[in-house]
């Protein structure tokens, strides 16, 4: 065979073979278990740290509180809604160490009259006229019992 | 970060109408911008660099060694511009070992290595390796041992083994223009196949790719023969120049042809995109699509050189023509790839309203980086041509 | 043309694998995860883009976003205005006189998940796919930062994250739904607006949803194989 065809193969079935060799090492080694990515990923994302607790974790021990909410409008919405994440007190079950958002801007965020909202979805109230002279809704309204205290 | 984050506020305040949250920052920018204009570059200098070899046009002899070593120079600079806007590009590699059947963009790294090494240094090789065995012969010291690697070792140039290398030559140009057709036609199929984005998907997204690639590099290598001539003190073969202006003129009209018939197909048909790409195309991408685009990179180019097929004028008029319509076609491809790359993300694709796209100067997405890789081809080219000067070349007894 | 000839040759040897090129099929055992949304029961509160980013640690700035929520407001003159102020974390302050205003709602966006996605079929390296059990994930150790899977997602659910500098979308909280949880976007809806499920159970809540409802999804004429579907999806929702 002619001397160039001979090197250019030479050289083109060298590179490939390299290329293979090189190949074998660095594909990573659960490449293609399940399709064509990293099968390590799958479980890796299925491992990620959760943040916001469950709010089953909320009923094991605040039952009572789940009673009272049972006939009430926020029957059903899940505590972390106004309680946070709630992670650092589920681990470590303390006074306190719990968020309990309130004031006419948070309630707001759901209940204050909106176009957009249906009357029939959520309660609305204008919280710009709503008795303007208390600065929070839980000074009349217990979250967890709506009416309470009230004709 | 800071400033970065600064500057997405300023971009927010300058939304109009409604786009969704995460568009507000466009992905691929100016170095995205150059990659389709550097392969585009090689493929159409490689095209007209074939014309010579395999259809025998031998007017354009005085060009094809600088042809090929042009596409050699950009081939070698286009990753670049790919790795600097990778978020994480020390994993690059993966595009090599574990590339996506599914993905046009992986194509890339096959196709780049195909080219770069089975086509192009194959060819430029077989074209100079007897050059090197002679050159290796006549220098002394470090170019001896340069010149001698170069020739991978073979000494043999008695006349069969020649012809045997043009014979191998013209294969690889055949095998060549098919090849150059993939390597830029896939980046119009990266865009082309976006189906997401109206702007970009349609079926003559390659087919316009690959011609606008065409004239890209014809007028680049119209320039460079009257830039290295002039350089070199030397007398331009004006029948190889002339026959360069005729493709050139030839290819603009397809292009223009064809990039017209999708603009007439997408308004003819004003199908649910058309409103926001109408209000795209008359507003952000005015000046960059009828200015510079369209007139100085098409209409203006061809009424020059067309005017030159059917009046007959003097040298210097000619040579005039050439080098500025040459000028004003690389201009105009240029912001042929920025309306389609940036084009494509300045609006949302809930189709309610613009982003906005602000150039910055420093990073490796800015300004600055974009020169730094479009003049490092021509200091390559430098190099090659002092390394493999096709002047030199020896002729055959 | 090698990937044509395998195109042919595929429908020579598989004749009904049309979705070749963009789709995985649906596993033959396990969950197959879905979405429902229904744009009546919105209020707009904002609550479940604000438990995704601090469940997902998504930074805060208004310019990445794993879900968020839309207003849109048709007014009398035929007009369309659309807006999500931070995603609508901080809710929504109405923008129009109430004479204005034909109709206005909210719409929550999140990944689709789709069956189909064209972002997963477009990675060049395999760092973003489709779990097989429907969910669309990242591997953010692999990806490369292309950007190229953000261009392709027709819904603009993806991002690249600013510190990471790899893609970043909504997983469904695949790490809580692995555990037996809901999504945080999902567990923080006061009015159920969002739900999942397993689109083979029949029982699920989500499957009632489909048959009590009359659903539609995002775009289907890009044929994505969208599995969040939307019970209220209007003409001027894109």
């Amino acid at each position: 065979m002619p001397a160039q065809i001979n090197r250019i193969l030479l050289l083109f079935f060298a590179f490939i073979g390299l290329f293979l060799i090189v190949r074998h090492f660095l594909i990573p080694e659960s490449f293609g278990q399940y399709g064509h990515y990293r099968g390590d990923s799958l479980i890796e994302n299925a491992e990620k740290d959760k943040i916001f607790a469950d709010a089953q974790d909320c009923h094991a021990c605040h039952s009572d509180i789940l009673e009272k909410l049972e006939n009430e409008m926020h029957a059903g919405l899940s505590c972390l809604i106004c309680h946070g994440p709630g992670r650092t007190h589920v681990e470590d079950p303390q006074l306190g160490n719990i968020a309990k958002e309130s004031g006419m801007e948070f309630c707001g965020k759901c209940h204050d009259i909106h176009p957009a909202r249906r009357g029939d979805v959520v309660f609305q109230v204008d919280i710009s006229t709503h008795h303007t002279e208390k600065t929070d809704c839980i000074e009349c309204h217990n979250p967890h019992a709506l009416w309470e205290g009230m004709e | 970060m800071e400033e970065h984050t600064q500057h997405l506020y300023e971009m927010l305040s300058k939304v109009e109408g409604y786009i969704y949250p995460n568009e507000i920052e466009l992905q691929w920018g100016i170095i995205i911008v150059l990659y389709p204009y550097l392969t585009g570059l090689v493929a159409g200098a490689f095209i007209l660099a074939s014309l010579e070899r395999v259809f025998k046009i031998k007017v354009l002899g005085p060009t094809y060694q600088l042809a090929l070593l042009t596409a050699l120079s950009f081939l070698i600079v286009a990753p670049f511009t790919l790795i600097s806007h990778l978020g994480s590009p020390l994993r690059a590699w993966e595009i090599m070992i574990t590339p996506n059947g599914k993905s046009a963009m992986a194509i890339f790294g096959f196709v780049y290595l195909w080219y770069l090494l089975a086509v192009l240094n194959l060819e430029i090789w077989l074209d100079y390796r007897r050059d090197f065995v002679i050159w290796a012969k006549e220098k002394k010291g470090f170019m001896r041992g340069v010149y001698k690697i170069l020739s991978l070792g073979i000494s043999d140039i008695s006349p069969k083994a020649v012809r045997l290398d043009d014979r191998l030559g013209y294969i690889i140009t055949l095998i060549g223009i098919p090849s150059a057709f993939l390597l830029h036609g896939y980046v119009g199929f990266i865009f082309g196949s976006i189906k997401a984005n109206p702007w970009w998907s349609t079926v003559l997204m390659p087919v316009i790719f690959i011609f606008s690639a065409m004239v890209s590099g014809i007028a680049l290598i119209m320039v460079l023969y009257m830039v290295v001539s002039f350089i070199r003190k030397v007398k331009i073969d004006m029948a190889c120049l002339d026959t360069i202006g005729k493709y050139l003129f030839y290819m603009l009209i397809l292009d223009f042809t064809l990039e017209s018939l999708d603009q007439v197909h997408r308004i003819y048909e004003a199908e649910e995109s058309f409103d926001i790409l109408h209000m795209l195309v008359n507003g952000k991408l005015y000046i960059t699509l009828f200015g510079f685009q369209i007139m100085l990179g098409m209409i203006i180019p061809m009424i020059s050189l067309g005017a030159l097929q059917i009046f007959k004028a003097r040298e210097q008029v000619r040579k005039t023509i050439y080098l500025s319509t040459g000028l004003m076609v690389l201009v105009g491809i240029f912001f042929m790839r920025w309306n389609v790359v940036i084009g494509g993300q300045l609006f949302s694709k809930g189709f309610h309203g613009f982003t906005n796209f602000k150039l910055g100067l420093a990073g490796t997405e800015g300004l600055f980086m974009a020169i730094v890789w479009m003049i490092l081809p021509f200091l390559i080219l430098a190099f090659l041509l002092w390394l493999l000067p096709p002047w030199k070349k020896q002729m055959e007894a | 043309m090698a990937a044509a000839g395998t195109l042919l040759l595929s429908s020579v040897t598989r004749p009904f694998d049309v979705l070749l090129m963009a789709s995985d099929p649906p596993p033959e055992e396990g969950p197959w995860w879905g979405i429902g949304m229904d744009i009546h029961l919105c209020i707009g509160c904002g609550m479940c883009a604000k438990a995704c980013k601090i469940e997902n640690q998504v930074p805060d700035e208004p310019f990445y976003f794993r879900t968020w929520v839309e207003q849109y407001t048709i007014l009398n003159n035929g007009e369309v205005k659309i807006e999500s102020p931070n995603g609508g974390i901080d809710g929504f302050k109405p923008s129009f006189e109430e004479e204005e205003i034909f109709k206005t709602f909210f719409v929550p966006k999140m990944c689709n998940q789709c069956a189909k996605s064209p972002c997963t079929q477009v990675c060049p390296v395999g760092a973003t796919y489709d779990s097989p059990d429907g969910v669309a994930l990242v591997d953010d150790s692999y990806c490369i930062g292309c950007g190229y899977c953000v261009q392709a997602c027709p819904y603009g659910c993806r991002y690249i994250h600013p510190e990471k500098k790899v893609a970043d979308k909504c997983t469904l909280c695949y790490h809580r739904l692995k555990n037996g949880l809901a999504p945080a976007c999902m567990e923080v809806c006061p009015t159920k607006a969002r739900i999942y499920g397993d689109l083979r159970d029949r029982e699920s809540e989500l499957v009632s949803f489909l048959r009590e409802h009359d659903y539609q999804v995002l775009k289907p004429h890009l044929n994505t194989g969208s599995k969040l579907f939307y019970n209220g999806l209007t003409a001027e929702i894109s």
